[in-house]
């Protein structure tokens, strides 16, 4: 027992003196929670935020300069915001957005905005990827995208005069690699949140809605008229989209098998993610491949356009009859609608910008 | 998916003390669906390869609904309720079995039931996060509150060409807009009937799904197919059809 005692004497007195010699750096880092809108506190659930990723200060900024910066390509010459600038809502105004050789792709790129109330975390059109960070890691790889290798990329972070202290700064860490990378710009998009549209503005009464927009919010929500609250949601939804998978009748045969392709399950074939509703004066093209340039033939293709399918989705009304057959005023009045959930402040904020 | 539970003790069938801990149980229920005794899950779904009792052949392509408020009564009239709902989504089988975290008196119950839908005090426009995320609500020119039950699906229509439906059951309502009006319920009581409890129970419980197309209405899907919602007559018949849709099979304990 003394032998013991004598034991534990020695190793405190070599912790104690190991301390008196050493300087100790402890990593702490700024908690950022994302400031969640009235709207969404009140109506849904609240963000997916991953328990391996909190949101800090340091971690956001980090992301967003990287978001920003274009050495993430191979040639140094594209940048995530290239294809998804805010100005855009996070996204171009391309069909095809083109890659650092100019290859297009075969998909329109999507806006980015309220990804963290994405609650099954499936992302892209055809929900390829599992949780924004797995996102945020393939454009760089892409070849038709940003067409490096993650070796390089983590070579030349590493290598920057200020990259590494910054990973230091929101990880704890000065070595560099793709995982704390994605981490970085996943938390910048999570703080990406858009909620202060007229629309928004109405629902906590703070503003008035024009009569077209009203009547335009009722084709909306009518069964009988549009019928878009099934997928699209509605004002007790602010996310604007149900965030799953349909066929909504855009072709009879597929040259893109979207979900389906993923799935494996031919009865997925042809469904792509409904897309938020938010922000749609900034986001044309519209639909995964970018077909419709204007709102107008938005609302023409669910109201005359509908093209079956095997797997077209039976939410779509009328598709013998091409589709739920608005009348001019109604189709007017719901692209007002529709307008109104566009969000000026988002596009303007310049917490997002690169500034 | 957020279970919201709380107790309601009409009349006390719990206690607190050392004896009633031993004399009290946990359970569940488990929802299980078929066509006419056949089994149905997701797997059998996308196909049509189902006959409704009109001989409208069809498939579903996506099956959730809601229960709430599961009742003990026992024979001197006293009850429980747990007031909760489960969102039961066959379409991912998910919330198939539904687990109060509540327990229960051993004994006796003349009866334990649950609500098909919501009661309407309890069908509130926007008030469960978890049912606004998934988007499960009823447009407010229909009364808001929420959807009782999606089935959807296609059908072979007298053209033998696929059809969409969407049987969606929801309170019934006239005058859609700013002020509807309420023809009568169409949230009910499933009633399971008289049951002994032991031990830990799970209450295995059938959807027979064909019944919504049978009794005491045959449906015609070729004149019933989409656009039911803001249809007060259709919400009715599918209250009609749906009181004979759900039935106790078994208890494990």
């Amino acid at each position: 027992m003394k032998k013991l005692n004598l034991h534990i004497c020695l190793l405190t007195l070599f912790i104690i003196a190991s301390c008196t010699n050493e300087k100790v750096d402890i990593f702490s880092s700024t908690p950022s929670p994302l400031q969640i809108p009235q709207l969404f506190e009140d109506k849904i659930l609240n963000p997916v935020i991953p328990i391996d990723n909190p949101q800090t200060e340091e971690g956001i900024e980090l992301g967003k300069k990287l978001f920003f910066d274009p050495i993430l390509s191979a040639d140094n010459t594209q940048a995530c915001a290239d294809c998804h600038a805010p100005e855009n809502a996070f996204t171009d105004t391309d069909r095809f957005s083109d890659g650092i050789s100019g290859a297009l792709g075969t998909r329109n790129s999507m806006p980015i905005f309220n990804l963290a109330w994405n609650y099954d975390e499936k992302f892209f059109w055809d929900g390829n990827s599992f949780s924004l960070e797995h996102q945020a890691f393939i454009p760089v790889t892409d070849p038709i995208e940003m067409a490096s290798t993650w070796k390089d990329v983590e070579q030349k972070l590493q290598n920057h005069s200020e990259y590494p202290n910054l990973f230091q700064l929101a990880f704890g860490t000065a070595t560099i690699d793709s995982s704390l990378v994605t981490k970085a710009i996943a938390q910048f998009e999570r703080t990406l949140i858009s909620s202060n549209s007229k629309f928004d503005k109405y629902l906590l009464n703070e503003i008035s809605l024009t009569p077209e927009e009203f009547n335009g919010f009722n084709v909306f929500m009518d069964e009988n008229k549009g019928d878009c609250f099934h997928c699209h949601g509605s004002e007790n939804n602010p996310l604007w989209t149900d965030n799953l998978f349909h066929n909504n009748g855009l072709d009879s045969q597929f040259s893109d098998l979207g979900f389906g392709a993923i799935t494996g399950d031919p009865a997925d074939n042809g469904k792509f993610k409904s897309p938020s509703l938010r922000n749609l004066v900034f986001t044309a093209p519209y639909m995964h491949d970018g077909r419709f340039s204007t709102l107008d033939e938005v609302i023409n293709h669910y109201s005359e356009g509908l093209q079956n399918s095997p797997t077209i989705d039976p939410l779509m009304k009328k598709v013998a009859q091409g589709g739920v057959q608005l009348s001019e005023q109604d189709k007017a009045d719901l692209k007002s609608f529709l307008l109104s959930l566009s969000d000026y402040e988002f596009i303007n904020n310049p917490a997002f910008k690169n500034q | 998916m957020k279970k919201i539970i709380s107790i309601l003790l009409l009349f006390s069938l719990f206690a607190c003390g050392t004896d009633d801990k031993i004399n009290t149980v946990n359970f569940s229920f488990n929802f299980s669906h078929n066509w006419d005794e056949t089994p149905v899950s997701n797997e059998d779904f996308n196909s049509i390869k189902f006959t409704n009792a009109n001989n409208d052949q069809l498939s579903i392509e996506r099956l959730r609904y809601l229960i709430s408020d599961i009742k003990f009564e026992n024979s001197n009239g006293e009850s429980i309720i747990i007031e909760g709902y489960n969102l039961i989504d066959v379409t991912n089988n998910q919330n198939l079995s539904f687990a109060p975290s509540v327990s229960i008196r051993k004994g006796t119950y003349s009866n334990v039931s649950f609500i098909f839908g919501f009661k309407n005090e309890k069908n509130i426009d926007g008030a469960y996060p978890d049912l606004n995320a998934t988007s499960w609500n009823v447009p407010a020119m229909l009364g808001g509150g929420y959807h009782y039950m999606q089935l959807d699906g296609k059908f072979l229509n007298s053209s033998n060409t696929e059809q969409g439906y969407n049987y969606h059951a929801i309170r019934a309502a006239d005058n859609p807009g700013m002020n509807p009006t309420f023809p009568q319920d169409t949230f009910f009581e499933v009633h399971l009937g008289n049951v002994t409890i032991s031990n830990d129970a799970i209450f295995n419980i059938e959807m027979n799904i064909a019944e919504w197309f049978k009794n005491p209405h045959t449906w015609d899907l070729n004149v019933l197919n989409q656009m039911l919602m803001p249809n007060s007559n259709a919400q009715i018949l599918m209250y009609d059809n749906g009181q004979n849709v759900f039935s106790l099979e078994s208890i494990n304990q």
